[in-house]
């Protein structure tokens, strides 16, 4: 044990260059011992006797010559029952606990359970002494929230195993042993409710991966009926500054149709991932009635909180976001912004004097992010059951151009891209989805030939509204004048959704289906203008009546009211010719 | 008790290295030269090789020059004595005042937890319509003016600093001109603003490292203020001086740099301080207001750029006036709810038809026929401009809600407005404005208006 120990021999930012004794692993932790602080650090290169360290804490104040701890660990995450509803930094200490015992700041050096040693858990066992288990069988569940937390045979367990006894149901910490098992060499190993895995590799204890198929509901009708995204799926939203992504990422993370939303807020603003902690426990999910924060765990390394963390953040997420999968459910990952992620990586890459590539970005910038996306997907679990990973990662170009890396990089895997466009934000066109230019591989429950029909009177009425920018609305025909309207009537009633209006931000599928059939019969409808003015006015009005439809709450007289008037506004113009 | 080191080994810059050992890292050294005394901080240590940035810059300092490593980070003073003083961007009294070393505290110091934040639900007015209607501004928060040479920032700054109600005003200057400095604190003394707020002022004529330190030093006495319960308004110009002085060291230190020349870390430096923009529970808050010049109107130069990710909106000014196009607030929705029920629709409803009246206005420009549709918007592009955009506006928001309405009702019908029909019941104006000339003559008024800036700022003061 002694062996594994080093020295600092060279500080800067938050690199420390380590002159080592014995034999240490790539990626491993060790801690800087400084008195009785402990900081922690990766290894993140090794040349001879020498190993490169990023420092997960501030370096300020360490010293050459000051001692180094080994490990023999890679970067680990606890899973165990209690992780829900849990606030964490990127390195899974729990935020509020750390409160509790330092204050208002961040104290350097001090790590803290991640999970709650002292909490009882209600244990009820699903084997029997001699069943035949392997990683990722379970062994019996505790209730956690509205959900069967399974108790599953370790992942990193590789052998064929069989049990030897079971606890009886009854309360359990995690640390009790609720079950012994026997390998094929005849020994005995104890199984407890948590264990550690390391944050960097993929859970791999499924049978195969499936394409993913059923669309996740979001509400937002853009989303839903446009641009589609599918459990197990991945998607990214890239947008300039002030484009709204937070905002689109916060109404996913409370109207999305998924078991348990994990939110890994990598390098941004505190304040915005205050907003959803603090809110968070007094929602209520619509489906459960219980809060949203009981489906929900949120990863936070915040862009003034220590650099390599950051890095550390999305894997720590991805790998509390699998664990749940592999107890059969969905799973919605939200990581905003993966650009913060990106530029950790980029620092880390500079302190180390490797080789820019392309912006300064690492060389090993694009395999690093196909291989995030890549832990998203809809798995068969061992028992045949599925389970499901949603990754959704913001991109936060520089300059709002998306032909930098890191946004060039994560189209190549998503898919589908949101991409946010700062003149519909500027024109307060909300969400500010760019319609023409976003796109989707995945299928919507609205039919495709109705999408492709819409979309194309979209992409017909922009054309016209570019030509009426250079020859006029008077060089234009009346018929492309009305194409050049039902364009703009698509985009302000349907694509078009108030995020903050309680009714507006939350569209069900049915009423996605019902509305767009309306505004479909519009879309295709013939109509019979001679006067551009007129038909500017007809728009206007009908616009304002689908607006105010929008605001009426799903299958109430209201709504019902504002439909007839609709419909009869329709008969008027419309060409009864079929 | 330390050590006094007296051979340097490099002079690159305003960095130097001398052979130490013990030190550690961001540690603070005294240089002794012949000019006089300087401080310097350690920024890199490699064995035993020490390199450290020299605030009042490497100029004159010989070989043989005297290093004394002080055993502590750099730290400031925090009492009610600094109250009504200014200090230069090492710490040192820039006044005729004494130095103050009471209470000393590490500048940089750790993150706040997100836990002990609380969500900022209080509005600050300035009786700006552009920013309390359009944008705004909320306690805690953090926003950026992005604008550019020439542009009355600092008059934006010094006017919010004086109506804004907050408990202190801490004012860091970086490489500021000297009569910009001047400006500043005979604004504040007018204002009776002087004795509740504290200066750190760099102007450009100081050494370059002594600017990097002024945010660090603003915000660490702004953090114990609030700790303390006060409500503190920084005010920070400006913060591209700033990005300026880390790229010359970063490149100075041989860093790999990854955007025009600034080092990889800039979004995380400037997130640093930004980010100390608080409101904690149960004590103050502070609230971070700095100009950001974006050199050659650049928006996508990285300094800007970045920037905008890290702070919760920015507000653009040009030609005088603030922008509705690219500002934003981005906390407006934690107080705009709780002003009047009609003020999310009048913010969103007047920005988009003032969007179409900019795509028509080109449209004129090119010397398209207008329709009676474009007459109308000219109409109300220009009657917003003047009565609502202009800077030297100053109404309460309610007043400003009003105004809306009515330019609303001078120019359109309801129906071509897409309001919600319940508000447009409850607060569309019955009668037009009757003298409201033209689209014609709207563009002249505009530029008559500019000139009487100024005799409209000193009536509304």
């Amino acid at each position: 044990m002694t062996d594994r120990i080093g020295k600092i021999k060279a500080i800067s930012g938050n690199l420390i260059d380590v002159e080592f004794q014995g034999s240490i692993r790539q990626n491993e932790v060790g801690h800087v011992v400084v008195g009785k602080e402990r900081f922690k650090a990766e290894v993140i290169r090794i040349r001879g006797r020498n190993a490169s360290m990023q420092v997960f804490e501030s370096t300020k104040g360490l010293k050459i010559d000051d001692l180094i701890e080994f490990s023999n660990e890679l970067l680990s995450v606890n899973l165990g029952p209690g992780l829900l509803s849990k606030i964490y930094d990127g390195l899974q200490n729990p935020l509020p606990d750390l409160a509790e015992q330092c204050g208002f700041f961040l104290p350097r050096g001090v790590s803290l359970n991640a999970l709650d040693a002292e909490a009882e858990w209600n244990f009820t066992a699903t084997v029997s002494p001699g069943d035949i288990v392997s990683a990722g069988f379970y062994l019996g569940f505790v209730p956690e929230g509205i959900f069967k937390h399974q108790i599953m045979v370790p992942f990193n367990f590789t052998d064929s195993y069989t049990v030897e006894s079971v606890a009886a149901n009854g309360n359990y910490k995690i640390n009790d042993t609720i079950a012994t098992i026997k390998d094929s060499q005849g020994q005995i190993l104890k199984i407890t409710m948590s264990f550690e895995w390391p944050v960097k590799l993929p859970i791999n204890v499924y049978r195969q991966k499936l394409a993913p198929k059923e669309t996740l509901v979001t509400k937002v009708r853009i989303i839903d009926t446009f641009y589609p995204i599918a459990k197990g799926g991945t998607y990214c939203i890239p947008g300039p500054f002030g484009a709204g992504k937070t905002v689109l990422q916060q109404i996913t993370s409370k109207h999305a149709e998924v078991d348990i939303v994990i939110v890994a807020a990598c390098g941004e603003r505190a304040g915005e991932v205050v907003e959803t902690l603090r809110t968070f426990p007094e929602l209520t999910d619509p489906r459960t009635g219980k809060p949203l924060m009981e489906r929900t765990i949120i990863i936070c390394n915040t862009s003034s909180m220590p650099v390599a963390a950051r890095e550390a953040s999305v894997y720590t997420a991805a790998t509390l976001g699998e664990y749940y999968r592999q107890m059969g459910l969905n799973v919605l990952l939200l990581a905003d912004s993966t650009s913060r992620w990106a530029q950790a990586m980029r620092e880390v890459s500079g302190r180390l004097e490797e080789i820019p590539g392309e912006e300064a970005f690492p060389a090993y910038l694009e395999s690093r992010i196909a291989q995030f996306y890549e832990r998203a997907g809809l798995i068969e679990l061992p028992n045949g059951e599925k389970g499901s990973l949603t990754i959704g990662g913001t991109v936060s170009p520089a300059g709002g151009n998306f032909e930098e890396p890191v946004t060039q990089a994560t189209l190549k895997v998503v898919g589908a891209f949101l991409g946010l466009s700062r003149e519909r934000s500027n024109a307060r066109k909300f969400p500010s989805i760019d319609p023409l230019e976003s796109w989707s591989k995945y299928k919507s429950f609205i039919p495709d030939n109705k999408i492709s029909r819409a979309r194309e009177i979209l992409f017909k009425s922009n054309e016209v509204d570019q030509m009426m920018k250079v020859v006029g609305q008077e060089g234009t025909s009346i018929s492309d004048f009305i194409v050049y309207l039902k364009g703009e009537f698509l985009d302000s009633v349907y694509l078009q959704q108030n995020g903050f209006d309680e009714v507006d931000a939350v569209t069900l599928p049915q009423r996605q289906e019902y509305v767009f059939e309306q505004v479909f019969t519009v879309l295709t409808g013939e109509f019979s203008f001679t006067e551009k003015e007129t038909a500017r006015k007809y728009f206007y009005e009908l616009r304002q009546l689908f607006i105010d439809w929008n605001y009426s709450k799903w299958e109430s007289p209201e709504f019902k009211a504002q439909e007839d008037k609709i419909k009869a506004m329709l008969k008027e113009k419309i060409k009864q010719d079929n | 008790m330390k050590k006094i080191y007296n051979k340097i080994l490099s002079i690159v810059g305003n960095v130097i290295t001398v052979k130490a050992s013990g030190v550690s890292y961001e540690e603070l050294a005294e240089i002794t030269t012949a000019r006089g005394k300087s401080l310097a901080q350690v920024i890199k240590l490699e064995g035993d090789i020490v390199s450290l940035q020299v605030f009042a810059g490497s100029r004159g300092i010989s070989t043989d020059d005297e290093v004394r490593f002080l055993g502590h980070p750099m730290r400031v003073a925090f009492s009610d004595k600094m109250l009504g003083r200014i200090f230069d961007g090492s710490g040192a009294p820039r006044d005729k005042g004494p130095a103050i070393t009471d209470n000393l505290v590490t500048i940089g110091g750790s993150a706040v937890n997100p836990v002990k934040r609380i969500i900022p639900e209080r509005m600050i007015r300035t009786n700006i319509p552009m920013i309390d209607l359009f944008n705004s501004l909320v306690v805690s928060q953090k926003l950026p003016i992005f604008s550019v040479s020439g542009e009355p920032y600092n008059e934006l700054l010094a006017r919010i600093a004086l109506q804004a109600e907050v408990d202190m005003i801490i004012l860091g200057g970086i490489g500021l001109k000297y009569d910009e400095y001047l400006y500043f604190k005979e604004e504040l003394e007018r204002g009776g603003a002087l004795s509740r707020s504290i200066f750190f002022m760099h102007t450009a004529s100081d050494p370059v490292v002594e600017g990097l330190m002024v945010p660090d030093l603003s915000l660490a006495v702004a953090e114990q203020f609030a700790l303390q319960g006060k409500d503190v308004l920084v005010l920070l110009t400006d913060m591209t001086n700033f990005a300026y002085a880390m790229k010359e060291i970063a490149i100075t230190m041989e860093q790999v740099p990854s955007n025009r020349g600034y080092p990889g870390d800039l979004y995380s430096q400037l997130a640093a301080r930004y980010e100390k923009a608080v409101d904690f529970d149960s004590a103050g808050s502070i609230t971070i207001l700095a100009v950001t010049n974006m050199p050659g109107d650049d928006v996508t130069h990285p300094v800007p750029d970045n920037t905008g990710y890290i702070t919760e909106g920015q507000f653009y000014l040009r030609n005088g006036r603030i922008e509705p196009f690219g500002s934003l607030s981005r906390l407006k929705q934690q107080v705009n709810d709780k002003t009047r029920k009609d003020h999310r629709a009048i913010m969103d409803g007047l920005i988009q038809l003032y969007s179409q009246y900019r795509e028509t206005e080109e449209k004129r420009a090119m010397g398209f026929r207008m329709s009676p549709w474009d007459d109308k918007l000219l109409k109300f592009g220009g009657l917003f401009e003047s009565t609502m955009m202009d800077l030297s506006v100053n109404i309460a928001l309610e007043e400003a809600l009003d105004r809306g309405w009515q330019i609303l009702a001078d120019c359109f019908s309801p129906e071509e407005t897409s309001f919600r029909s319940d508000l447009v019941k409850e607060f569309w104006p019955k009668t037009k404005t009757a003298d409201i000339s033209g689209k014609d003559d709207s563009p002249t008024k505009e530029n008559n208006l500019k000139k009487d800036k100024i005799t409209d700022k000193k009536k509304s003061n």
